[in-house]
């Protein structure tokens, strides 16, 4: 649905993007992270021809960014949305269903649909910032787009309406929908996406699923032993791990060596009460990989 | 089409809420009313009726007030869009740049139609008090309100110029005041100077008409007074206004609309979001 190729983008000194290269099929959810300043909200402004890349080739639904079919066949939703503060919520999603050939009669639908029914004869200027962002989904929403462009969709947004905000999503790449999105909260996009890009200074770090992303990484896994306070030193010294407390002992290992090491604590038996295993996070992963990089 | 009238809805409706609708109205009422109040216009012709003496002051009147309500509805089109962070999003539909445009461009001229249509309403209903044989003036009152309407049009566009260039609506503000200036006072007064300075030689009689046509306002001017019996104050315009066939200056006045909108495309296409 979605091909960047080798693209590069240049504000005077600046290299905001570098050689990016990063697809998005049909029914696919891409999170894109990246430091302030990396580069994420240029590359969605250049796959949706808002400035030109400098060079590199991007493809959109089969046209070229910004032509009628592709813009045709994408939503975007631009970081810190803003709308007329004029106009009603439900005037303004009405224009925007009109201007993609869609009845205005949609809009109460549509704004039901993001929470937003009870302030649709409002006008936005009176609406509060996770409020206006809703009116972003909201025509993000309009006419099924093939592909969803969206800048930070969950900034401003309450736990509750983030949550209904990805089942949204969830939905929509079920039926076929490819969706690029950026995001600063790492745990949201851990569970909720199927593959992770990563930018940094404009490079593409990283870009896979987050299984594979911690098979390359390779860092280490954590865990946790619960023991008794009478056997919490016997256990740290067999185990060889770090006594963190009177009952805890921490233990790190290599991916490869985690079934080994969960033996050993098996045999431990009785001395121990409990074992927790903590995969490395998608924090530890980005500044792992965000690291790499500047070396 | 749908999608440019999708537009104009829109900023129609924003421009009710801004209050610009009741502004634009009252203003032109209140300057007719005051024009009628005021009795006849300075020349007084003689045997002319009350409605065509009522148009030729208020041809006077439009020169001034219609840029300034067109300049002040247009200045923000743009860079009001571009401040607010609103351009980029609609940007991204499947709508031109053209239609966009074109959309503002109906809504704003709707707008300047309504306060054009309520300022001339009350001045003819004036005239129609005072005077029963006033229907000889209509169709010079039906030319004043088309031709201001062109005139309307071609500071609509340049005014939607002006903004896309500037991006920031207080530049675009300070801009369309100079606009005004320079096309609506200054241009005349230069005119004028140079006019006395020749002292009626070959400047006068050959170049001066056709400058005045290089101005939409002098354009609107020419051909109001040239279309009507009641002929106007200044004598060097009523004099171009006699070189000067009325069907020329009315073509010049729809070709500076036009130009006007394409200006606007062309500046609203340069722009970056
Ligand atoms: N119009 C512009 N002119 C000059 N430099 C720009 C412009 N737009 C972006 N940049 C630069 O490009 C780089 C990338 O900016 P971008 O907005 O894409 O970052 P981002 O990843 O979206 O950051 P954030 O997480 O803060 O939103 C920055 O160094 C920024 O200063
Ligand atoms: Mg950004």
């Amino acid at each position: 649905m979605l091909t960047c190729s080798r693209v590069t983008r240049t504000f005077g000194a600046v290299e905001a993007l570098r050689d990016v290269s990063l697809s998005v099929a049909e029914g696919e959810r891409v999170a894109l992270l990246g430091h302030n300043g990396a580069g994420k909200s240029t590359l969605m402004k250049t796959i949706l021809a808002l400035i030109p890349a400098t060079s590199g080739e991007i493809r959109v639904a089969g046209a070229a960014p910004g032509d009628r079919a592709a813009r045709e066949a994408t939503a975007y939703l631009p970081e810190n949305a803003a709308f007329h503060p004029a106009l009603t919520g439900r005037e303004q999603i009405a224009l925007y269903l009109r201007l993609r050939g869609e009845p205005a009669s949609k809009a109460g639908s549509l704004l039901e649909r993001v929470g937003l029914e009870q302030a649709a004869d409002r006008r936005i200027g009176t609406y509060s910032k996770g409020m206006r962002q809703r009116v972003g989904l909201a025509q993000a929403l309009i006419g099924r787009p093939r592909l969803m462009v969206l800048d930070e969709p969950t900034s401003g947004l309450d736990p509750v309406s983030r949550r209904e905000f990805y089942a949204i999503l969830a939905d929509l790449a079920r039926d076929g929908t490819a969706i690029l999105l950026s995001s600063h909260a790492l745990t949201e996009v851990e569970a909720r996406t199927d593959r992770i890009a990563i930018l940094s200074k404009g490079r593409l770090v990283a870009n896979d699923t987050l299984a594979n992303l911690r098979r390359e990484a390779g860092l280490p896994i954590h865990i946790q032993v619960a023991a008794r306070p009478e056997t919490v030193g016997d256990v740290a010294r067999r185990l060889d791990g770090t006594r963190v407390n009177g009952v805890r002992v921490d233990l790190t290992c290599a991916h490869g060596d985690k079934l080994s090491r969960l033996g050993q604590i098996a045999g431990l038996g009785g001395m121990i009460e409990d074992v927790e295993v903590i995969p490395p996070s998608l924090e530890d992963l980005y500044t792992h990989f965000s690291r790499r990089a500047d070396q | 089409m749908t999608r440019v009238m999708a537009g104009a809805g829109s900023e129609i409706r924003i421009a009710m809420r801004n209050r610009w609708v009741a502004i634009a109205v009252a203003m032109m009422a209140l300057f007719a009313l005051v024009l009628s109040a005021a009795g006849s216009a300075p020349t007084g012709q003689i045997g002319a009726d009350k409605l065509s003496v009522t148009v030729a002051s208020l041809t006077s009147l439009a020169v001034y007030l219609v840029p300034l309500l067109a300049l002040l509805m247009s200045f923000d089109a743009v860079a009001g869009e571009i401040e607010r962070g609103t351009l980029p999003l609609i940007l991204t539909y499947p709508v031109s740049r053209g239609e966009i445009l074109a959309g503002k461009f109906l809504a704003h001229l709707a707008v300047l139609g309504i306060a054009l249509l309520a300022g001339y309403g009350v001045a003819a209903v004036a005239a129609f008090a005072f005077d029963p044989g006033a229907a000889a003036g209509l169709p010079a009152l039906v030319r004043l309100l088309l031709s201001s309407l062109l005139l309307g049009a071609a500071f609509l566009g340049a005014g939607y110029a002006v903004s896309a260039v500037s991006r920031r609506p207080g530049a675009a503000a300070g801009a369309a005041i100079g606009l005004w200036l320079v096309f609506v006072v200054l241009y005349d007064l230069g005119l004028l100077a140079a006019v006395v300075a020749d002292g009626g030689g070959a400047f006068t009689t050959g170049v001066f008409p056709w400058l005045l046509l290089a101005n939409p306002a002098d354009a609107f001017r020419l051909y109001n007074l040239a279309a009507s019996e009641a002929a106007g104050a200044a004598a060097g315009v009523a004099g171009a206004a006699q070189t000067i066939p009325p069907a020329l200056a009315l073509s010049l006045l729809l070709v500076w609309a036009a130009g006007g909108f394409a200006l606007a495309l062309l500046a609203f296409r340069r722009v970056r979001p």
